[in-house]
Protein backbone atom coordinates (compact mmCIF):
# COMPACT_ATOMS: atom_id res chain seq x y z
CA UNK A 1 0.00 0.00 0.00
CA UNK A 2 1.03 3.18 -1.13
CA UNK A 3 1.00 5.96 1.84
CA UNK A 4 1.56 8.77 -0.53
CA UNK A 5 -1.00 7.59 -3.09
CA UNK A 6 -3.58 10.43 -3.57
CA UNK A 7 -1.19 12.82 -1.45
CA UNK A 8 -0.24 15.37 -4.20
CA UNK A 9 -2.17 18.12 -2.68
CA UNK A 10 -0.18 18.01 0.49
CA UNK A 11 3.23 17.75 -1.11
CA UNK A 12 1.86 20.93 -3.21
CA UNK A 13 0.41 22.65 0.44
CA UNK A 14 4.42 21.72 1.95
CA UNK A 15 6.26 23.44 -1.08
CA UNK A 16 3.78 26.69 -0.76
CA UNK A 17 4.72 26.48 2.89
CA UNK A 18 8.46 26.30 2.51
CA UNK A 19 8.80 29.08 -0.59
CA UNK A 20 6.30 31.27 1.45
CA UNK A 21 9.08 30.71 4.86
CA UNK A 22 12.25 31.13 2.24
CA UNK A 23 10.52 34.79 0.85
CA UNK A 24 9.87 35.39 4.75
CA UNK A 25 13.39 35.23 5.24
CA UNK A 26 14.84 36.94 2.37
CA UNK A 27 12.59 39.96 3.12
CA UNK A 28 13.26 39.76 6.86
CA UNK A 29 16.97 39.83 5.45
CA UNK A 30 16.39 43.38 3.93
CA UNK A 31 13.67 44.54 6.85
CA UNK A 32 15.66 44.19 9.58
CA UNK A 33 18.13 46.51 10.39
CA UNK A 34 22.21 45.05 9.97
CA UNK A 35 22.87 45.69 13.91
CA UNK A 36 19.51 44.40 15.24
CA UNK A 37 20.00 42.33 17.96
CA UNK A 38 23.55 43.00 18.59
CA UNK A 39 23.15 43.62 22.19
CA UNK A 40 19.55 43.06 22.82
CA UNK A 41 16.12 43.25 21.09
CA UNK A 42 16.77 46.53 20.02
CA UNK A 43 19.45 48.23 17.06
CA UNK A 44 22.89 48.37 18.43
CA UNK A 45 24.06 51.16 16.15
CA UNK A 46 21.38 53.20 17.73
CA UNK A 47 23.86 53.46 20.40
CA UNK A 48 26.53 55.03 18.39
CA UNK A 49 24.07 57.49 16.88
CA UNK A 50 22.86 58.83 20.05
CA UNK A 51 26.17 59.21 21.12
CA UNK A 52 27.39 61.02 18.15
CA UNK A 53 24.98 63.96 19.34
CA UNK A 54 27.22 67.60 18.90
CA UNK A 55 28.03 68.55 22.27
CA UNK A 56 27.28 71.96 23.54
CA UNK A 57 28.84 72.43 27.23
CA UNK A 58 32.60 72.27 26.72
CA UNK A 59 33.12 71.40 30.45
CA UNK A 60 35.43 73.17 32.74
CA UNK A 61 38.40 71.24 32.56
CA UNK A 62 38.23 72.35 29.02
CA UNK A 63 37.51 76.30 29.66
CA UNK A 64 40.42 75.73 32.28
CA UNK A 65 42.85 74.45 29.91
CA UNK A 66 43.01 77.87 28.63
CA UNK A 67 41.31 80.55 30.96
CA UNK A 68 43.98 78.64 34.20
CA UNK A 69 44.01 82.69 36.13
CA UNK A 70 40.37 83.11 35.80
CA UNK A 71 40.33 79.29 37.43
CA UNK A 72 42.58 80.12 39.79
CA UNK A 73 41.10 83.11 41.19
CA UNK A 74 37.82 81.47 41.20
CA UNK A 75 38.70 78.54 43.42
CA UNK A 76 40.05 80.51 46.10
CA UNK A 77 36.46 82.31 46.51
CA UNK A 78 33.16 80.80 47.20
CA UNK A 79 32.04 80.33 43.72
CA UNK A 80 34.77 77.26 43.52
CA UNK A 81 32.45 74.87 42.79
CA UNK A 82 30.32 76.73 40.01
CA UNK A 83 31.24 75.79 36.70
CA UNK A 84 31.85 78.30 34.41
CA UNK A 85 29.29 77.23 31.93
CA UNK A 86 27.36 77.60 34.95
CA UNK A 87 27.16 81.48 34.32
CA UNK A 88 28.95 81.86 31.07
CA UNK A 89 26.01 79.55 29.53
CA UNK A 90 26.99 76.43 26.24
CA UNK A 91 30.75 77.80 24.82
CA UNK A 92 31.64 74.59 22.76
CA UNK A 93 31.65 76.82 19.96
CA UNK A 94 33.86 79.30 21.28
CA UNK A 95 36.26 76.71 22.87
CA UNK A 96 36.27 73.96 19.62
CA UNK A 97 36.44 77.08 17.48
CA UNK A 98 40.74 76.67 15.70
CA UNK A 99 40.79 80.25 16.64
CA UNK A 100 38.82 80.85 20.22
CA UNK A 101 39.21 84.43 20.08
CA UNK A 102 36.60 84.39 17.00
CA UNK A 103 33.76 83.86 18.63
CA UNK A 104 33.41 85.85 21.58
CA UNK A 105 31.21 84.59 24.48
CA UNK A 106 28.78 87.05 25.20
CA UNK A 107 29.24 88.65 28.95
CA UNK A 108 26.55 87.65 31.06
CA UNK A 109 24.16 90.38 32.65
CA UNK A 110 24.88 90.47 36.54
CA UNK A 111 21.46 91.80 37.17
CA UNK A 112 20.13 89.44 35.47
CA UNK A 113 22.04 86.31 36.30
CA UNK A 114 23.59 86.91 40.24
CA UNK A 115 19.72 87.47 41.11
CA UNK A 116 18.38 83.67 39.55
CA UNK A 117 20.55 82.22 42.21
CA UNK A 118 20.76 84.65 45.21
CA UNK A 119 17.04 86.74 44.88
CA UNK A 120 15.78 85.63 48.46
CA UNK A 121 12.97 83.32 48.69
CA UNK A 122 11.35 81.41 51.36
CA UNK A 123 11.94 78.63 49.58
CA UNK A 124 15.66 78.25 49.35
CA UNK A 125 17.60 76.47 51.66
CA UNK A 126 18.34 78.47 54.86
CA UNK A 127 22.04 78.71 54.58
CA UNK A 128 22.13 79.59 51.05
CA UNK A 129 23.29 83.30 50.99
CA UNK A 130 20.48 85.61 49.41
CA UNK A 131 19.20 89.09 49.45
CA UNK A 132 16.60 91.05 48.24
CA UNK A 133 18.10 92.75 45.19
CA UNK A 134 15.82 96.23 45.35
CA UNK A 135 17.05 96.75 48.66
CA UNK A 136 20.60 95.29 48.51
CA UNK A 137 21.63 97.06 45.18
CA UNK A 138 18.88 99.63 44.18
CA UNK A 139 19.35 98.24 40.75
CA UNK A 140 22.84 98.79 40.61
CA UNK A 141 24.21 95.64 38.50
CA UNK A 142 25.66 93.21 40.98
CA UNK A 143 29.62 93.81 39.37
CA UNK A 144 29.87 97.05 40.47
CA UNK A 145 30.52 95.73 43.71
CA UNK A 146 30.87 91.85 43.99
CA UNK A 147 33.64 90.36 41.66
CA UNK A 148 31.63 87.18 40.11
CA UNK A 149 34.71 84.66 39.97
CA UNK A 150 35.60 85.71 43.49
CA UNK A 151 32.39 87.44 45.07
CA UNK A 152 33.14 88.15 48.84
CA UNK A 153 33.95 91.79 49.47
CA UNK A 154 36.36 91.01 52.66
CA UNK A 155 38.20 88.64 50.14
CA UNK A 156 39.45 91.65 47.77
CA UNK A 157 36.52 90.86 45.89
CA UNK A 158 34.95 94.79 46.21
CA UNK A 159 37.07 96.74 43.45
CA UNK B 1 48.47 69.91 11.43
CA UNK B 2 47.75 72.45 13.73
CA UNK B 3 46.63 70.91 16.92
CA UNK B 4 45.92 73.46 19.84
CA UNK B 5 46.85 73.14 23.44
CA UNK B 6 43.35 72.28 24.44
CA UNK B 7 43.06 69.56 21.93
CA UNK B 8 46.14 67.85 23.28
CA UNK B 9 44.85 67.82 26.64
CA UNK B 10 41.60 66.38 25.02
CA UNK B 11 43.45 63.56 23.10
CA UNK B 12 46.56 62.70 25.38
CA UNK B 13 44.49 60.27 27.72
CA UNK B 14 42.50 58.62 24.49
CA UNK B 15 46.03 57.95 22.99
CA UNK B 16 47.41 56.17 26.11
CA UNK B 17 44.40 54.03 26.06
CA UNK B 18 44.58 53.26 22.73
CA UNK B 19 48.53 52.29 22.82
CA UNK B 20 48.02 49.24 25.35
CA UNK B 21 45.81 47.66 22.08
CA UNK B 22 48.33 49.04 19.70
CA UNK B 23 51.26 47.44 21.47
CA UNK B 24 49.46 44.01 21.86
CA UNK B 25 48.43 44.50 18.07
CA UNK B 26 45.15 44.82 18.27
CA UNK B 27 44.59 48.55 17.59
CA UNK B 28 41.38 48.13 16.05
CA UNK B 29 39.92 47.12 20.23
CA UNK B 30 41.11 50.69 21.10
CA UNK B 31 38.57 51.96 23.17
CA UNK B 32 37.96 55.20 24.03
CA UNK B 33 34.75 53.84 26.00
CA UNK B 34 33.99 50.59 27.05
CA UNK B 35 30.11 49.83 27.82
CA UNK B 36 30.54 47.09 30.03
CA UNK B 37 32.88 49.39 32.12
CA UNK B 38 30.10 52.04 33.90
CA UNK B 39 26.35 51.54 34.83
CA UNK B 40 25.08 55.35 34.98
CA UNK B 41 23.37 56.59 37.57
CA UNK B 42 22.46 60.33 39.14
CA UNK B 43 22.64 61.20 42.75
CA UNK B 44 20.35 64.62 43.49
CA UNK B 45 21.06 66.62 46.79
CA UNK B 46 17.71 68.19 47.75
CA UNK B 47 18.74 70.10 50.82
CA UNK B 48 21.25 71.86 48.12
CA UNK B 49 18.84 72.32 45.33
CA UNK B 50 17.83 76.60 44.90
CA UNK B 51 15.82 75.66 42.07
CA UNK B 52 17.50 78.47 40.08
CA UNK B 53 16.54 76.45 37.06
CA UNK B 54 19.72 76.31 35.61
CA UNK B 55 19.90 72.27 34.82
CA UNK B 56 16.43 73.16 32.86
CA UNK B 57 17.88 75.58 30.66
CA UNK B 58 21.52 73.63 29.71
CA UNK B 59 19.29 70.54 29.65
CA UNK B 60 17.03 72.47 26.66
CA UNK B 61 20.25 74.05 24.96
CA UNK B 62 22.54 71.18 24.95
CA UNK B 63 20.03 68.22 23.53
CA UNK B 64 17.95 70.93 21.71
CA UNK B 65 14.41 70.04 23.47
CA UNK B 66 11.50 71.96 22.49
CA UNK B 67 9.90 74.82 24.33
CA UNK B 68 7.17 73.49 26.56
CA UNK B 69 8.18 69.99 26.64
CA UNK B 70 11.24 69.06 29.66
CA UNK B 71 13.75 66.26 30.02
CA UNK B 72 14.33 67.46 32.81
CA UNK B 73 12.46 69.90 35.20
CA UNK B 74 12.39 71.55 38.76
CA UNK B 75 9.39 70.82 41.36
CA UNK B 76 8.94 73.39 43.89
CA UNK B 77 6.88 71.47 47.14
CA UNK B 78 5.71 73.28 49.88
CA UNK B 79 4.15 71.20 52.58
CA UNK B 80 2.74 73.99 54.99
CA UNK B 81 0.86 71.93 57.95
CA UNK B 82 4.97 70.75 58.13
CA UNK B 83 5.55 72.56 61.88
CA UNK B 84 1.97 71.74 63.04
CA UNK B 85 1.55 68.01 61.93
CA UNK B 86 4.97 67.77 63.85
CA UNK B 87 6.19 70.49 66.42
CA UNK B 88 9.11 68.22 66.64
CA UNK B 89 10.36 68.41 63.20
CA UNK B 90 10.84 65.01 62.66
CA UNK B 91 8.94 63.16 59.91
CA UNK B 92 6.14 64.93 57.83
CA UNK B 93 2.81 64.11 58.05
CA UNK B 94 2.03 61.09 55.31
CA UNK B 95 -0.91 62.57 54.68
CA UNK B 96 -0.11 66.46 54.28
CA UNK B 97 -0.64 67.46 51.10
CA UNK B 98 1.79 69.25 49.58
CA UNK B 99 1.83 72.36 47.28
CA UNK B 100 3.86 71.32 44.18
CA UNK B 101 4.31 74.02 41.53
CA UNK B 102 6.71 74.17 38.59
CA UNK B 103 6.10 76.84 36.64
CA UNK B 104 7.52 76.25 32.73
CA UNK B 105 9.59 73.56 34.64
CA UNK B 106 11.21 75.97 36.90
CA UNK B 107 13.05 76.78 33.58
CA UNK B 108 13.39 80.52 34.36
CA UNK B 109 13.70 80.13 38.37
CA UNK B 110 10.51 80.06 40.79
CA UNK B 111 8.18 83.09 42.50
CA UNK B 112 9.26 84.01 45.35
CA UNK B 113 8.16 82.44 48.42
CA UNK B 114 6.76 84.96 51.15
CA UNK B 115 5.30 82.44 53.24
CA UNK B 116 7.75 81.59 55.80
CA UNK B 117 6.03 78.73 57.71
CA UNK B 118 5.92 75.18 56.32
CA UNK B 119 8.34 73.34 54.53
CA UNK B 120 10.26 74.32 51.05
CA UNK B 121 12.11 71.97 48.83
CA UNK B 122 12.58 71.73 45.29
CA UNK B 123 13.07 68.49 43.95
CA UNK B 124 14.97 68.01 40.03
CA UNK B 125 13.06 65.27 38.32
CA UNK B 126 14.62 63.36 35.06
CA UNK B 127 14.27 59.92 33.49
CA UNK B 128 14.64 57.94 36.18
CA UNK B 129 17.53 55.55 34.24
CA UNK B 130 15.33 52.19 35.53
CA UNK B 131 17.27 48.90 35.33
CA UNK B 132 13.98 47.06 34.96
CA UNK B 133 11.97 49.69 33.03
CA UNK B 134 8.84 49.62 32.27
CA UNK B 135 8.92 51.91 29.26
CA UNK B 136 11.38 49.56 27.33
CA UNK B 137 9.30 46.56 28.21
CA UNK B 138 5.93 48.21 26.25
CA UNK B 139 7.86 48.93 23.06
CA UNK B 140 6.39 47.19 20.42
CA UNK B 141 9.48 47.60 17.78
CA UNK B 142 12.28 47.83 19.83
CA UNK B 143 13.23 51.22 19.21
CA UNK B 144 13.71 51.73 23.27
CA UNK B 145 16.05 49.59 25.33
CA UNK B 146 18.17 49.55 28.23
CA UNK B 147 21.96 50.40 27.10
CA UNK B 148 24.41 47.85 28.36
CA UNK B 149 25.59 51.28 30.31
CA UNK B 150 22.45 51.62 31.90
CA UNK B 151 21.02 54.28 30.19
CA UNK B 152 17.46 54.52 28.96
CA UNK B 153 17.24 55.08 25.11
CA UNK B 154 15.27 55.65 22.10
CA UNK B 155 16.15 54.69 18.78
CA UNK B 156 14.47 57.88 17.23
CA UNK B 157 14.85 56.26 13.61
CA UNK B 158 12.91 53.26 14.58
CA UNK B 159 10.60 54.63 16.70
CA UNK B 160 6.64 54.37 15.29
CA UNK B 161 5.85 57.23 17.33
CA UNK B 162 2.80 54.83 19.04
CA UNK B 163 3.09 57.08 22.36
CA UNK B 164 3.02 53.78 24.35
CA UNK B 165 6.23 53.98 26.75
CA UNK B 166 5.27 57.91 27.08
CA UNK B 167 1.90 56.57 28.91
CA UNK B 168 4.20 53.26 30.54
CA UNK B 169 6.49 55.48 32.17
CA UNK B 170 5.43 56.15 35.82
CA UNK B 171 7.91 59.16 36.89
CA UNK B 172 6.17 60.98 33.29
CA UNK B 173 9.45 61.61 32.08
CA UNK B 174 9.23 60.78 27.97
CA UNK B 175 7.18 62.92 25.21
CA UNK B 176 6.07 62.77 22.12
CA UNK B 177 8.90 65.45 20.11
CA UNK B 178 6.46 68.04 18.58
CA UNK B 179 8.78 67.67 15.13
CA UNK B 180 9.97 64.30 14.82
CA UNK B 181 6.55 62.94 16.07
CA UNK B 182 8.67 59.94 18.18
CA UNK B 183 9.18 59.59 21.41
CA UNK B 184 12.29 61.94 23.54
CA UNK B 185 13.72 61.72 26.85
CA UNK B 186 16.75 62.40 29.07
CA UNK B 187 19.68 60.45 27.50
CA UNK B 188 21.91 60.94 30.57
CA UNK B 189 23.69 63.49 27.80
CA UNK B 190 24.74 59.91 26.37
CA UNK B 191 26.84 62.24 24.01
CA UNK B 192 28.86 63.36 27.15
CA UNK B 193 29.30 60.89 29.18
CA UNK B 194 31.02 58.30 26.35
CA UNK B 195 33.72 61.60 26.08
CA UNK B 196 34.32 61.70 29.58
CA UNK B 197 32.58 64.93 30.20
CA UNK B 198 29.56 65.17 33.22
CA UNK B 199 25.80 65.52 31.91
CA UNK B 200 25.06 69.08 30.47
CA UNK B 201 22.73 69.42 33.80
CA UNK B 202 25.57 68.64 36.00
CA UNK B 203 27.77 71.09 34.29
CA UNK B 204 25.36 73.87 34.90
CA UNK B 205 24.00 73.00 38.22
CA UNK B 206 25.92 75.64 40.38
CA UNK B 207 25.74 74.19 44.14
CA UNK B 208 26.09 70.32 43.08
CA UNK B 209 22.95 69.39 44.06
CA UNK B 210 22.72 66.88 40.78
CA UNK B 211 25.59 64.35 40.49
CA UNK B 212 26.29 61.99 37.47
CA UNK B 213 27.65 59.02 39.38
CA UNK B 214 28.98 55.61 37.95
CA UNK B 215 28.10 52.37 40.19
CA UNK B 216 31.06 50.70 38.57
CA UNK B 217 33.99 52.69 39.49
CA UNK B 218 34.95 51.59 42.33
CA UNK B 219 36.22 54.74 43.53
CA UNK B 220 33.39 56.93 42.15
CA UNK B 221 31.98 59.07 45.49
CA UNK B 222 28.41 57.56 45.15
CA UNK B 223 29.29 54.37 46.83
CA UNK B 224 30.31 56.53 50.32
CA UNK B 225 27.45 58.44 49.64
CA UNK B 226 24.81 55.69 49.33
CA UNK B 227 26.25 54.65 52.77
CA UNK B 228 26.59 57.77 54.77
CA UNK B 229 23.17 59.07 53.49
CA UNK B 230 19.55 58.28 53.60
CA UNK B 231 18.98 57.92 50.16
CA UNK B 232 15.89 57.14 47.97
CA UNK B 233 14.45 56.70 44.45
CA UNK B 234 11.22 57.82 43.48
CA UNK B 235 8.01 55.49 43.84
CA UNK B 236 10.49 52.51 45.08
CA UNK B 237 7.30 50.52 45.41
CA UNK B 238 6.87 49.68 41.65
CA UNK B 239 9.94 48.37 41.54
CA UNK B 240 11.41 49.83 38.15
CA UNK B 241 15.08 49.90 39.66
CA UNK B 242 14.94 53.59 39.27
CA UNK B 243 18.69 54.43 39.32
CA UNK B 244 18.71 58.49 40.02
CA UNK B 245 18.99 58.25 44.03
CA UNK B 246 17.64 61.22 46.36
CA UNK B 247 19.44 63.03 49.48
CA UNK B 248 16.95 63.56 51.88
CA UNK B 249 13.69 62.87 49.75
CA UNK B 250 10.51 64.19 51.79
CA UNK B 251 7.82 61.24 52.06
CA UNK B 252 5.88 63.53 50.06
CA UNK B 253 7.15 63.10 46.49
CA UNK B 254 5.84 60.98 44.23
Amino acid sequence: MNVFKDAGHLFRFAGLFVLAFLVFLVVRHFVVPKSFGQYGHYRGNAIGEIAAHPVKFAGHETCEACHADVAETKNKGKHAHVNCEACHGAQNKHASADDPSTVKPVLPDTTVLCARCHTASAAKPKGFPQVVPADHSNGLPCDTCHKPHSPAMDAGGAK
Amino acid sequence: MNISRRRILVLLPAAAVAWKYVLAGTPEESPNYKMSDHWWSMLIDIPKCIGCGNCVRACQTENDVPDGNFRTWVERYHISDWQMTNPLGGMTNPMSDPQVISPDGGKEGFPVATDESGKYFFVPKLCNHCADSPCTQVCPVGATFVSPDGVVLVDQTYCLGCAYCVQACPYGCRYIHPVKKVADKCTLCYHRITKGLTTACCEACPTGARQLADLKNPKDPIHEFLKTHSVQVLKPQMATGAKVFYNDLDGSVR
